[in-house]
């Protein structure tokens, strides 16, 4: 008891005053479920439109390919077809690179860099325009929860192509004593987990520096890179200058080894990076890589706890987890450990997991079945190699690729799960006594993409931040994203920044 | 059940606004809809302090709030009643009177509200005269500038003090928000007042601007769960001042719902401080049952 | 008077701040464009290669979190050196079959060169840095910092100064490196690694090889603890086989073959940032 309390006894709740109840709940556990249950607030999907079969767009037209093959996109969360759209094949992306060079040489670096601005002005306006249909899509598509594309995903990728805008008539001002000039054709690959905001990463940097598209959505997620083609088209933009091909890793291929591809830029996989690497070696060919991670994420004992607590959830099982920066690897300090982890289980009985399209679900449907399947496999490597699994009691659906929330303890720095990218909500536990000893084990990884720290201490944090080789230190908050932010990895999670000034260098030659 | 330890109050709990204000913004995307939002609205209407607190207050006002609280719309004598009405002490006995026979309590205000600028004795007498008048519960505020200035065992003691005179009335400590300013300063004070006794802890007298908000009601039930947890006992929670739309009740009630859990959700665990509250609930709950948009005017404003 | 007998120098590697053999015990004859042999030089192996990437890496987080300003003084301190044994240099550029006058201007020009990236050490963060205006209540900004470990592959040509051109780049902003030395003419190389020693640069920052390019790339670029290459050989094989190797561990590759090592554009702040990366760092702003 404090000294600077002058009362002599500590009050005894049950006798002094009026005897108190306690809890119902004897066992100190808080119930979350049992009253005033949230009624279901699905978002009506019935004005967005799907088109059953998607071509290629190529040169400002919509083409089909020309080996006539369709793959299809499923709707993770009823394991229904949503459409059709076309698989690429050389041919395919030939053409693509075609129309993206012609594009090139004959309209798009020529234009001045403010018309070039109020074209991605444009279509920065476009997105927001149709916001809400492009949130439904990529819920439907990819699984991921309406309040996340809805909020996130979307307003983000408008706000990209805003930001880049600006840029393309004041390029002389990035680059101190240096005159920028674009490179070509740029080949761009992105991942299924941000489908629209990977796409607005890539394209609105690329054309606000001159330069011409040709594009490759995932195969699990292609339909709002589509209904952006829509747009390229609405807005006017000369044809050519963006281009869309769908298909599969094959056609990613074909794109990276084009003979007239002058960049590539990829976001994805480090061991799909790798070979990217491999292939473009001995080119001219520039490039630039988001790969995996494996985030630390430090919570100190002088920590927010209770934001710290928020953090970690937004850390792991944001997007399902489906984060290249997720901060998958929670280090915690061992005076603090059993109360933060008692905080978190409580946390996690909150979570909603089900329907992508409800406005309360936290927690949406796993992107592919693929996927799913690894996590499982994860899960099961965690609990063979001695760990301990927790998962959140929530109901799942019955059809439809879900997985609980699921964090690991008793785990250590060799376990599998604390070293590979498990890519889903699945958080491994581990403690530590010393900032050293948290600092060398969050180092202690190939990847160096996205780090956490929390702790109240402002020092703490410079030094932390500073000892932590990761291209994204988030010190009391986590998975924060912004236009004028950069972002990327150091070591094997990949190179070059994307977002910022930063995010132009990838684009240019001096 | 142990006592438990009380924690030096000197330590400061550290809170990030930024984070707390996120995890709001957060709850506030629930979509509160259908059944759930009728079940809400009506818990709402529940767990309302029916309150006037105005200088110019008179037996005749109190008694038509009184009127109010008892039977919130009469064309739908099936509503809840209110939790209580919120009256200053010499308009306790009136209530009392107004009220009886029906389960709306009587909570005053007392200790010198809402500034709480006198000595603990008038303070006390403040609070036992109110009891004696028939009071269920009083709510008592802090003094805020010893407080600011650290003095964190006047606080304690002074709220101590108070609990003993209430005898069997249930303490509800007004921490008066407003004035703390940093929501760390709003966790310590919930701290001292849960540890000296508090019943509940309650934002605000209303009188100072801000009152009620949802940042700081959530560091306030955060704070509420930590007790909980580390002694065994409930403590009751109160935002009042500024809460006047149903759409916000409903956000409080996600507050409560996803940081204590359903053992809160109930008017003897949690209730808002508020007067104009009353009719915007009752009109959601009019049109929710019959699909109309309502009018103020279909409404008594008491 | 009888001609006194010249004592001739033992030309070793700069590994970790000391001065080894190669562990193979062996060497080759470095010899003039006449085909005279000048001296024998160390022909390292893959052994001496890991020695060297374990003495960067050990000297990499000193150097690192040295601040800009002393690794500033460091740099400048190395060019005051050198200008001090300049004679030394220009004579052994001589040896190698270089002109007086043009030995003299490539060591004034590697002096200088120095001195210009010394200046930039404490200046890159400033001029590369950035506070980023994000939407939301938080304080953003981005800062370079060294990217670990650089394997240097330097040119044959102008021996000193393209060596002095690739290492001071790298070093300013705080990485350590290996540099495999000119093939042809070691020897300016080794020798400043004995400027080097006699400054205050700390043992394994700089890391100097010599031998036979073909035994080391292979190795230098495959190591995965090695973060970044920076090759000046043009060889369209050589520049293939670092690529593929870089790819084993995502590693920075820049590849750098001038024409004119003299040219002014080579003293530019760029070739500082190839070898570095961007570090975001967000915090919430509130009470």
């Amino acid at each position: 008891m404090s000294d600077t309390i002058s009362t002599n006894q500590p009050v005894d709740k049950t006798t002094n005053g009026s005897p108190k109840p306690t809890s119902p709940n004897s066992d100190l556990k808080f119930d979350f479920a049992s009253f005033w249950e949230y009624s279901a607030a699905p978002e009506s999907s019935d004005f967005v439109e799907i088109d059953p079969k998607y071509n290629h767009f190529i040169n400002g037209e919509f083409v089909a390919p020309v080996k006539g093959r369709y793959m299809k996109s499923i709707n993770p969360a009823t394991e229904k077809v949503l459409c059709e759209f076309a698989e690429g094949t050389s041919e395919d992306v030939d053409s693509a690179v075609k129309a993206a060079r012609k594009a090139y040489d004959k309209t798009w670096p020529k234009l001045s860099g403010k018309e070039r601005g109020k074209y991605i002005f444009r279509i920065a306006r476009m997105i927001q325009e149709r916001a809400r249909e492009f949130a439904i899509t990529e819920s439907m598509d990819g699984g991921k929860p309406i309040r996340e594309s809805r909020d996130v995903d979307v307003p983000l990728a408008a706000a990209y192509f805003f930001y880049y805008a600006g840029w393309a008539d004041k390029l002389e001002y990035a680059f101190p004593g240096r005159k920028p000039k674009s490179l070509g054709v740029c080949g761009q690959i992105i991942p299924w987990n941000f489908p629209l905001l990977m796409l607005a990463w890539k394209i609105a940097p690329a054309l606000a520096t001159g330069n011409t598209v040709v594009l490759k959505p995932a195969e699990s997620t292609p339909i709002t890179a589509l209904k952006f083609a829509e747009i390229c088209k609405d807005s006017g933009l000369p044809e050519g200058v963006v281009n869309i091909v769908t298909g599969a890793g094959q056609t990613g291929s074909e794109i990276v080894n084009h003979p007239d591809v002058n960049k590539i830029a990829f976001t994805g996989s480090t061991k799909v990076g790798k070979i990217i690497q491999k292939t473009l070696a001995g080119t001219d060919k520039k490039f630039t890589l988001e790969l995996g991670g494996k985030g630390p994420n430090i919570v100190f004992e002088d920590a927010p706890l209770d934001q710290a607590v928020e953090g970690i959830i937004n850390a792991i099982f944001f997007n399902q987890g489906h984060v290249c920066c997720a901060g998958s690897r929670l280090l915690v300090q061992e005076g603090v450990a059993d109360t933060l982890i008692q905080k978190l289980k409580d946390r996690m009985e909150t979570l909603i997991v089900g329907d992508p399209l409800d406005k309360n679900t936290d927690i949406g449907a796993i992107n592919s079945k693929a996927q799913f399947e690894r996590i499982q496999q994860y899960l099961e490597i965690g609990l063979n190699e001695g760990a301990e699994m927790y998962q959140s009691s929530c109901n799942v659906p019955e059809n439809g690729y879900f997985c609980k929330p699921t964090i690991f303890t008793n785990v250590s720095q060799s376990n599998r799960i604390v070293q590979e990218e498990i890519f889903g909500p699945v958080l491994t536990i581990q403690t530590f006594r010393t900032p050293a000893e948290a600092i060398e084990k969050a180092n202690n990884t190939p990847y160096g993409l996205a780090s956490g720290i929390w702790t109240d201490k402002g020092s703490k944090i410079f030094k932390t931040g500073q000892s932590i080789r990761s291209g994204v230190m988030w010190s009391n908050t986590y998975n924060k994203f912004d236009p004028t932010s950069p972002f990327g990895g150091y070591n094997e999670s990949g190179m070059g920044r994307e977002g910022g000034l930063h995010g132009l260098y990838p684009y240019v030659k001096f | 059940m142990s006592i438990a330890e009380i924690p030096d109050f000197k330590q400061t709990i550290p809170i990030d606004k930024i984070g707390v204000e996120e995890r709001v913004s957060r709850l506030n995307k629930r979509s509160i809809k259908k059944e759930s939002k009728l079940q809400a609205l009506k818990l709402a209407l529940s767990m309302i302090d029916h309150t006037t607190l105005e200088g110019k207050d008179s037996e005749g006002k109190v008694i038509q709030l009184c009127s109010k609280a008892r039977t919130p719309y009469a064309p739908m004598p099936h509503l809840p009643h209110v939790a209580a009405v919120c009256v200053y002490p010499n308009m306790v006995a009136t209530a009392k009177k107004a009220l009886k026979g029906t389960n709306v309590k009587v909570a005053s205000v007392a200790t010198a509200f809402p500034s709480g600028m006198a000595q603990l004795h008038i303070k006390l007498d403040d609070t036992r005269f109110a009891v004696d008048q028939g009071a269920d519960e009083i709510d008592m505020v802090i003094s805020r500038g010893e407080f600011l200035k650290g003095n964190y065992s006047f606080i304690f003691d002074e709220i101590a003090a108070v609990k003993e005179a209430c005898g069997s009335a249930h303490l509800k400590v007004i921490l008066e928000t407003g004035e703390l300013e940093t929501l760390e300063n709003v966790r310590k004070a919930s701290d001292i007042a849960m540890y000296a006794g508090a019943d509940f802890i309650k934002t605000s007298t209303g009188k100072i601007s801000p009152a009620a908000t949802q940042p700081v009601t959530l560091v306030m039930l955060e704070a509420i769960r930590d007790f909980y947890i580390e002694t065994g006992t409930m403590v009751g929670m109160k935002p009042a001042g500024g809460i006047r739309k149903a759409k916000e009740a409903l956000q409080y009630l996600v507050l409560v719902k996803e940081t204590l859990g359903a053992a809160w959700l109930t008017p003897e665990w949690f209730r808002f401080g508020a007067s104009s509250l009353t009719n915007d609930l009752l009109m959601q709950i009019v049109k929710q049952e019959t699909g109309v948009y309502q009018s103020i005017d279909y409404f008594s404003n008491d | 008077m009888a001609e006194r007998l010249e004592v001739l120098k033992t030309y070793k590697t700069y590994v970790g701040g000391k001065f080894p053999r190669s562990e193979s015990d062996r060497t080759y004859r470095v010899t003039n464009p006449k085909g005279t042999h000048i001296a024998n030089a160390c022909r390292c192996t893959r052994k001496d290669l890991r020695d060297a990437v374990v003495a960067a890496r050990t000297a990499f987080g000193d150097w690192s979190n040295r601040s800009a300003y002393n690794r500033g003084q460091v740099l400048y301190r190395i060019a005051e050196m050198l200008e001090g044994r300049k004679e030394q240099f220009v004579k052994e550029l001589e040896l190698a079959g270089v002109k007086e006058k043009d030995a003299r201007v490539e060591v004034h020009t590697a002096i200088d060169r120095l001195i210009y990236f010394a200046g930039w050490t404490d200046k890159i963060s400033q001029v590369f840095g950035t506070v980023n205006p994000v939407a939301s209540a938080h304080f953003n900004f981005s800062s370079p910092e060294a990217t670990g470990v650089v394997g240097i592959i330097a040119p044959d040509k102008n021996p000193l100064l393209s060596a002095i051109s690739m290492i001071a780049p790298v070093i300013a902003s705080g990485n350590t490196c290996i540099i495999v030395s000119s093939e042809t003419n070691p020897l300016p190389a080794v020798s400043f690694g004995e400027v080097l020693h006699a400054s205050d640069v700390p043992g394994g920052v700089i890391n100097i090889l010599t031998g036979y390019r073909s035994e080391m790339v292979d190795s230098l670029s495959s190591h995965k603890d090695v973060n970044a290459i920076f090759n000046s050989i043009e060889e369209p094989e050589t520049r293939k086989l670092i690529d593929e190797n870089a790819s084993i561990s995502v590693k920075r590759t820049s590849h750098y073959s001038p024409d004119d090592w003299f040219a002014v554009e080579h003293e530019n702040p760029y070739l500082v940032l190839e070898f570095m990366e961007t570090k975001t760092t967000w915090h919430p702003v509130g009470f």
